[in-house]
C-alpha cells in the first residue's frame, strides 16, 4: 500500500497494523526517515509532490520491488507539506517469508525513494531556504541495485 | 494550449506553479519559457531536469492540445 499524507504518523502505530493477521509471513522489516534539524539551519521542511503522478513512480518502483524480492506485503508512507525538525517523513514497511527479502527489499526501496519519487523537498529557517538534491552519496546507494542481481 | 506545472526550484524561479500558456508543441513552451526569464532558460537545461506529458516522462518533442498537462520536474528527493 502506499500513502501520501499532510497529517504527522505514529510509525509505532503503523508498524504494528502492518503487523497484524499476518500468519505465513515471517519477517517484517521497517523504516522510519526523520526530518533533520540541521543543527538549527532547518525550522521547516517543506516537501511537494505531483498529485497522481507521484503516487504511480512509487507504485511502479514497489511492484519492482514485490517482484525482485518476493514480498508478500509493503507499506510506504510519506509525508507531503511542511514538517518539523524529528517528526517522521517516510516510513517503509516490508514483509516477506524470510528476514533476508525483507531487510533488502526495505533498503532497495528507501534508495529508490531517495533519488528516483518524484519529490521536492526544501528546507527553511533561519538563513533562507534551500533545495534539497540527492548527494553523490544517495546516487551511489542506488547504483548498488544496478549491479547486484 | 497547454495546462503548464512548475515544481521545485523551477517554480521558485518562475514566480508561478502553474498557468494556460500557449504553444503547438512542448518544444517551442519550452523555447517560450526561456525566453521570458534568462534563469529560468537555464534552469529548465539544467542536469536531472525532466518533463512530464499527461503525467508520463518525456524524450525529446510532442504535439500539444487544449487538455495537454506539461510538468517540468527538477531532480527529484524524497525520503
Amino acid at each position: 500500500m502506499i500513502r501520501l499524507t499532510h497529517q504527522a504518523f505514529d510509525p509505532g502505530t503503523e508498524l504494528s497494523a502492518f503487523c497484524q493477521g499476518r500468519l505465513e509471513v515471517g519477517a517484517v522489516a521497517s523504516f522510519t526517515g526523520l526530518a533533520r534539524a540541521e543543527q538549527g539551519r532547518t525550522e521547516t521542511l517543506e516537501l511537494e509532490a505531483y498529485p497522481g503522478f507521484t503516487e504511480a513512480a512509487i507504485a511502479a518502483i514497489a511492484q519492482e520491488a514485490e517482484a525482485r524480492f518476493g514480498l508478500e506485503a509493503y507499506l510506504i508512507l510519506h509525508r507531503v507539506g511542511a514538517i518539523a525538525p524529528g517528526e517522521p517523513i517516510v516510513f517503509v514497511a516490508t514483509a516477506s517469508a524470510h528476514r533476508r527479502e525483507a531487510f533488502q527489499a526495505c533498503d532497495y526501496l528507501m534508495d529508490y525513494l531517495k533519488s528516483r519519487a518524484p519529490f521536492w523537498k526544501k528546507e527553511m529557517g533561519p538563513d533562507g531556504s534551500r533545495w534539497i538534491e540527492p548527494r553523490a552519496a544517495d546516487l551511489t546507494d542506488l547504483a548498488r541495485w544496478e549491479t547486484t542481481p | 494550449m497547454a495546462r503548464v506545472l512548475m515544481f521545485g526550484r523551477l517554480a521558485d524561479l518562475a514566480g508561478w506553479r502553474e498557468q494556460q500558456i500557449e504553444a503547438a508543441t512542448v518544444l517551442a513552451l519550452k523555447a517560450h519559457l526561456s525566453c521570458l526569464d534568462a534563469q529560468l532558460a537555464e534552469a529548465l537545461v539544467a542536469p536531472g531536469v525532466q518533463v512530464a506529458l499527461d503525467q508520463v516522462l518525456l524524450r525529446g518533442d510532442a504535439a500539444l492540445t487544449p487538455t495537454s498537462e506539461v510538468a517540468f520536474l527538477p531532480p527529484m528527493s524524497g525520503g
